[in-house]
């Protein structure tokens, strides 16, 4: 039976973040031509407390929330050291990719990547290529989201795990259809909050329940000393698979669609240099404390088979049922805030980049939106179905995710930007042999640079030797996409 | 009009050096005071000495050197083209 003082207060905040989504929808412009540019990035209206949330929301997610202190509850300090690789990624990706797509992306009215890929490039296998990446990788990032959603509820309110993923699943998929990106964005800016006030009530609580710090340390070094270094137990962290998730989750997220989104989505200069910073110090912390709970919970609930499932059990352990209920709600939000901005683009790829590019260009608003409504729903259920059988821990889905988004966008969008010299047949050939590469390496496991290193350092390798060496092998881009891009 | 995009590459050479500043503050620690054997370990506030200098002084050190960076160095420019429009849009 489930608890109802839980339930109650996480029923609460979904019904608010309902409401948001339905009052968002009703105030948006409803001229035609400006429906794309709302549905898709908030007509670019974001301030910087706004950016940042959005961008925490998003990328922290449910790697963070569940999949994340279920890794560090399985290896200790290490994991936590090696999740701080994240923090300086806000920093990177909005610094460099910021100013120049925001101005680029004004000029050519660009509102997801796959615009910028199509005016840059002016290559339909560039686009095409670049809208079924999104959609292949990107359901399995939401699967990753979906599980993670699922099992929070699944141990909140004690049903089985195929009723929890159910109730999660119609209430996000619902709200993001209704919303779009603008619902979003809103949302997210609410939930940053939730969290950043939910890890702290959670550390306090489990650092008192485990009798202070020190005492809490000296446990996990009694049950492994390997937990407190920063290698693992049993070395399983080891220096050459830390550094590619340097990489991994550090570096070349900068290569993501959904920063590149957001790079766009900003009102003015101010708002950015605000965003930076408000993102850099909530992500850190949230990061910190978030995976630092999952990491001492090893000492204080040990033995749980499903490492996933450490956070929600540990807060129904230490907390009055209220403060729980609102507790949990922190992640809920975060998992959803990523899930619907993942939906959005994803949808965005199918209708914007593939049906009203080449398909349908003469399509009207009531068309376009009625097909934006329908495939962010289908959407949401295949990823459902995907979701139904989930593995123990979650995060190694959403790695794989950004891996492949990252082996297909990095080099494209990066040196589009930055490069003059870049061309079609370039992005074209690192984006095949990116994607052919990371998948090919990832499906049979082959060892290209040692044994742990993950398959998106040599992908990203390869696929930057293909952009350099394919695009200064075939003619320079033309005058006026050089012109478009580079003007000051 | 100064070069916006100019100014772009400059603020982007400023992420990438704080990035990797990072990287070498938050590597350094980890596994400089963090490799031996776990019987000999120090501790700063019941935390591994390698822990708190790594992640979480490496974490408050660098939000602020971000803030001062983005504060001092980071200029404010329009980012619509004035009076300019595409003719293909």
């Amino acid at each position: 039976m489930p608890d109802w003082t839980i339930l109650v207060p996480v029923a609460f905040y979904l019904v608010v973040v309902f409401g948001i989504g339905f009052y968002a929808s009703r105030t948006a412009p409803k001229d035609e031509k400006t429906f794309m540019e709302e549905y898709f990035i908030g007509s670019r209206s974001f301030g910087g407390f706004v950016l940042a949330m959005t961008f925490v929301a998003t990328y922290i997610s449910a790697s963070s929330y569940v999949g994340g202190p279920g890794a560090a509850y399985r290896y200790g300090l290490g994991w936590v050291f090696l999740a701080m690789i994240q923090l300086p990624t806000a920093v990177l990706t909005l610094s460099v990719l910021g100013k120049k797509f925001a101005i680029v992306g004004r000029r050519i009215n660009a509102v997801t990547l796959n615009d910028f890929l199509r005016r840059r490039y002016e290559s339909k296998t560039v686009v095409i290529l670049g809208a079924l990446c999104v959609l292949a990788f990107f359901s399995a990032a939401m699967s990753a989201q979906f599980i993670g959603g699922a099992r929070l509820f699944e141990v909140l309110m004690g049903v089985p795990y195929r009723w929890s993923l159910s109730i999660f699943a119609v209430t996000v998929v619902a709200y993001t259809t209704i919303g779009g990106f603008r619902a979003v964005a809103l949302t997210d800016a609410i939930q940053g909050v939730v969290m950043l006030v939910g890890v702290v009530i959670a550390l306090f609580g489990i650092v008192n329940l485990g009798g202070g710090m020190e005492s809490i340390i000296m446990r996990l070094k009694e049950t492994d000393p390997g937990l407190i270094t920063p290698f693992g137990p049993d070395g399983f962290i080891t220096k050459p698979f830390l550094l590619s998730f340097w990489v991994l989750v550090g570096f070349a997220v900068i290569g993501l669609p959904q920063s590149a989104v957001r790079c766009m989505a900003y009102r003015d200069s101010k708002s950015l240099h605000r965003g930076i910073v408000y993102s850099t110090v909530s992500l850190g912390f949230i990061l910190l404390v978030m995976h630092f709970t999952g990491a001492i919970g090893q000492a204080i609930i040990p033995g749980l088979e499903v490492g996933d499932r450490v956070v929600p059990t540990m807060v129904l352990q230490v907390m009055p049922p209220v403060i729980a209920g609102i507790f949990i709600a922190g992640p809920v939000a975060s998992i959803m805030s990523t899930i619907d901005s993942q939906l959005i683009l994803a949808s965005a790829a199918i209708v914007k980049d593939l049906y009203l590019n080449y398909i349908n260009p003469d399509a009207g608003k009531r068309g376009l939106m009625q097909l934006s409504i329908a495939f962010t729903a289908l959407l949401g259920v295949v990823v459902f179905m995907v979701s139904l059988n989930p593995p123990p821990l979650l995060i190694w889905i959403n790695l794989f995710a950004f891996g492949g988004l990252e082996a297909a966008f990095l080099w494209p969008t990066v040196l589009g930007l930055y490069w003059r010299r870049g061309n079609a047949t370039g992005a074209l050939a690192s984006m095949i042999v990116g994607v052919g590469t990371y998948v090919t390496i990832s499906q049979w496991k082959i060892a290209l640079l040692g044994p742990r290193v993950n398959a998106v350092v040599p992908t990203l390798l390869l696929s930057l030797i293909a952009f350099v060496v394919v695009s200064l092998l075939t003619p320079k881009p033309k005058e006026e996409i050089v012109d478009l891009f580079f003007r000051p | 009009m100064k070069d916006r995009f100019a100014c772009a590459r400059r603020e982007a050479l400023f992420g990438v050096a704080l990035f990797v500043g990072y990287f070498l503050w938050w590597y350094g620690f980890g596994y400089g005071l963090g490799s031996g054997d776990p019987e000999n370990y120090t501790y700063v506030f019941g935390l591994p000495a390698w822990f708190f200098w790594s992640c979480v002084a490496g974490f408050v050190l660098f939000s602020a050197v971000t803030w001062f960076v983005v504060s001092f160095f980071f200029t404010d420019i329009p980012l619509d083209d004035e009076g300019e429009v595409d003719p293909r849009a």
